[in-house]
């Protein structure tokens, strides 16, 4: 390995792809080569650097830390030049000094603890020697050496690991079942099919540090007795998907996957299965019906995985972020891992923040952590100072938390009880200004339409679910509408078949408990009190018009009229309640009622 | 591409692994300023910085931070090669040949003693 006394990093943002990173690449190496100190320079390919969509595709240059943006084919030539071997930093294509750190993963607050994500940023994901340099492979060696399959199993259920996937089913009991099911061969199963939206926590594990996945679900496979893995990873994260390719073929070539590893009896194969990007296959048994080739639905459990799963046979499934922990138990041991979280939830859980908050991306903290730290201290709170509402945790089946569990300290019993889910860790913020049935109602509509079909309850229920909240927001909701919904929730909850089901209600359950008034107010007084629903609000035009007429002049269907220097009116019929006179107004004489 | 046989392969190979990492990582605090004017190039300045690479990674020195930079206004004294370790002043000398360049790197950033000649004197 050789010595560079430079590094390109090529943004391989899919954007920046899509503008010409590959070619732009290409175009360096040829270029250095031309200048013949190619081999001075190291090229790498990096995640994402400035922002795509006006500065791509960009290149970052160490050591001096240049940032060159929106590169063209005959940009190479003279910034090659200029910067190699004259060592000028090529002003018309350098970018201002700035904070470039990914926006997606940001640098640690003071209130993170970084276990899951600490290698993200800092090792190269394409390169297995880099995680070998941070202890990676070395749990892995510590058990194949010292451990037995039984020993790795308690090591696993002492540690309290629990299932990162959502349930949060203690991992060592899985792993136990698996291992005691009778049959051969067992399989292993990792669950990258991460699907709920805003959530990108396994999708960033995968990109940056795909060597802890590989080692954990190694050192299960030695426990439970496997000798084949696979990671289903779903279609839509190609970049993933390619970084863990690259990550098992190195392991492979060092001998840490395949036969004999390390020298000693154990063998074990991974493979990649990508998913066509059904919600639902993140369900395990509809996972393993995808695996298999068959359509991606769920089935009855029991019998549960663990003793009929991948093709019969006994398999264990975990979550991409519960394989990542495993080699950091192993390897620093149960007395620090314990030590993390909260008495029945141990270690950390990462969050993917998003929605009205001031710093969205990607966090790591201890379990116990109260959602008012996660989200004033490390979130930096509420966007453009406004009031904070509710934050909706766990996805697309979690529950709405509003302000009374601020002080909740964050693990998996206490979402539970207070109506929640953990889920996989998405952690939507809104703030004053979000209608919340309009909320239950965006969620139902994703809900209904990822619902797989199979069983009655979660096919039609969600869909006539979806009908009322509808017909509420749109000024049309009857009184009978709210027992309804509620006895409707109840019973798919119930009757449903796997989880996307039985979670499906949670954001109509959550809101109907703590907001109801603002459903009585769509269904009563046809008002939407956070002005979002459009059948129920008026735009009106006050006192403070001085006649600009640039309202007017902007709305779409010309239901503005007024001479100029005299007040203006909007007819109510021809409205269509678009909002723009409201936001180009500059004497804030348009209201929303 | 070596293969991982046992513990102690992967212990060695983690050991080596480090170093290049920190090599990498340049977080180091020794620079290396090498001037790489129009005229710096012309009087051999490439054939320079690569012998103090060459160096480097023959040595697997961490902590070193190899720059270039422009024309440093001292044309008759090209090549000139700046050394500054932690925490001492900045020593530069001229007219580096890839002999020199070798010594700079053994005697002064290696040992720790500045050359007293092929200094620039002010």
């Amino acid at each position: 390995m050789a010595y560079y006394r430079s590094t390109i990093l090529v943004s391989m943002d899919p954007i920046c792809i899509e503008k010409g990173a590959l070619q732009i690449k290409e175009q360096i190496i040829e270029e250095l080569k031309l200048q013949n100190i190619l081999d001075e320079v190291q090229i790498l390919d990096t995640p994402r650097i400035g922002d795509p969509e006006t500065e791509g595709p960009d290149i970052l240059v160490y050591p001096e830390g240049s940032h060159y943006i929106a590169l063209t084919p005959e940009s190479i030539h003279p910034l090659v030049v200029e910067h190699f071997i004259k060592g000028r930093e090529l002003q018309q294509y350098a970018a201002k000094m700035r904070d470039l750190m990914d926006e997606e993963v940001r640098a640690p607050k003071e209130k993170e603890v970084r276990v899951i994500l600490e290698n993200i940023g800092v090792i190269d994901p394409r390169n297995i020697e880099d995680y070998i340099a941070v202890d990676g492979y070395a749990a892995l060696a510590k058990v194949l050496t010292g451990m037995t399959p039984e020993g790795v199993i308690q090591t696993v259920i002492d540690s309290k690991l629990r299932g990162r996937g959502g349930a949060g089913f203690p991992a060592g009991l899985k792993w136990k079942f698996a291992h005691q099911a009778p049959g051969s061969p067992k399989y292993m199963v990792c669950n990258a099919d991460e699907g709920d939206p805003g959530a990108f926590m396994n999708r960033k594990v995968l990109e940056g540090d795909p060597h802890s996945v590989i080692e954990g679900m190694a050192i299960g496979a030695y426990a439970v007795g496997s000798n084949q893995g696979y990671v289903y990873c779903r279609a839509e994260y190609p970049i993933a998907v390619s970084t863990l390719n690259i990550a098992i073929k190195q392991a492979k070539e060092y001998g840490l996957l395949g036969k004999n590893i390390l020298g000693t009896d154990f063998s074990f194969d991974l493979e990649v299965r990508m998913g066509a990007g059904a919600f639902v296959c993140g369900e395990e048994t509809a996972l393993i019906a995808s695996i298999e080739g068959s359509r991606g639905e769920p089935r009855v459990r029991p019998p549960f995985p663990a003793t009929k799963g991948l093709w019969g046979k006994p398999t264990n499934i975990n979550n991409v972020e519960t394989y990542a922990n495993v080699p950091k138990i192993i390897h620093r041991g149960l007395d620090w891992y314990t030590s993390l979280g909260s008495e029945k939830s141990k270690g950390t859980k990462t969050f993917a923040l998003a929605g009205d908050v001031a710093h969205t991306g990607l966090i790591e903290v201890p379990f116990g952590m109260t959602l008012r730290e996660i989200i004033f201290d490390i979130g930096g709170g509420i966007k453009d100072g406004k009031g904070y509402k509710a934050v909706q945790t766990g996805g697309p089946m979690g529950g709405c938390l509003p302000t009374k569990y601020l002080d909740l300290e964050v693990d998996y019993e206490t979402l539970g009880a207070a109506g929640s889910i953990m889920g996989s860790g998405g952690m939507v913020v809104m703030d004053e200004d979000t209608c919340m049935v309009d909320i239950a109602r965006f969620f139902m509509e994703f809900t209904q339409e990822e619902s797989c079909g199979k069983c009655v309850p979660c096919r039609v229920g969600t869909r006539r679910i979806l009908e009322i909240l509808e017909r509420i927001c749109a000024g049309e909701g009857i009184p009978e509408d709210i027992p309804m919904l509620r006895s409707l929730c109840d019973e798919i909850k119930q009757d449903s078949l796997c989880g996307l089901g039985q979670g499906a209600p949670n954001p109509v359950v959550s809101t109907l408990e703590h907001f109801l008034d603002e459903y009585e107010a769509h269904i009563y007084e046809k008002r939407c009190p956070a002005k979002v629903c459009r059948n129920l609000i008026t735009y009106n035009i006050t006192e403070n018009c001085t006649g600009c007429t640039v309202c007017a002049r902007n709305c779409p269907v010309n239901a503005i009229t007024g001479e100029r220097k005299q007040l203006h009116v909007i007819d109510q019929d021809a409205c269509i309640r678009c909002g723009i006179c409201f936001q180009v107004c500059n004497f804030d004489a348009v209201e929303v009622n | 591409m070596p293969t991982i046989n046992s513990i102690e392969d992967l212990k060695r190979l983690r050991e080596e692994a480090r170093k290049i990492k920190d090599m990498r990582d340049q977080t180091g605090k020794t620079q290396i300023v090498v001037g790489m004017g129009t005229i710096g190039i012309a009087a051999g300045a490439r054939e320079t910085l690569k012998e103090i690479l060459t160096f480097i990674e023959e040595n697997r020195l961490p902590d070193i931070i190899l720059r270039q930079t422009g024309n440093l206004g001292l044309d008759g004294m090209d090549p000139i090669v700046k050394v500054t370790l932690p925490d001492k002043e900045e020593i530069a000398y001229c007219k580096v040949n890839t002999d020199i360049a070798r010594r700079i790197m053994q005697e002064h950033v290696v040992d720790g003693n500045v050359l007293t000649e092929h200094l620039v004197k002010e």
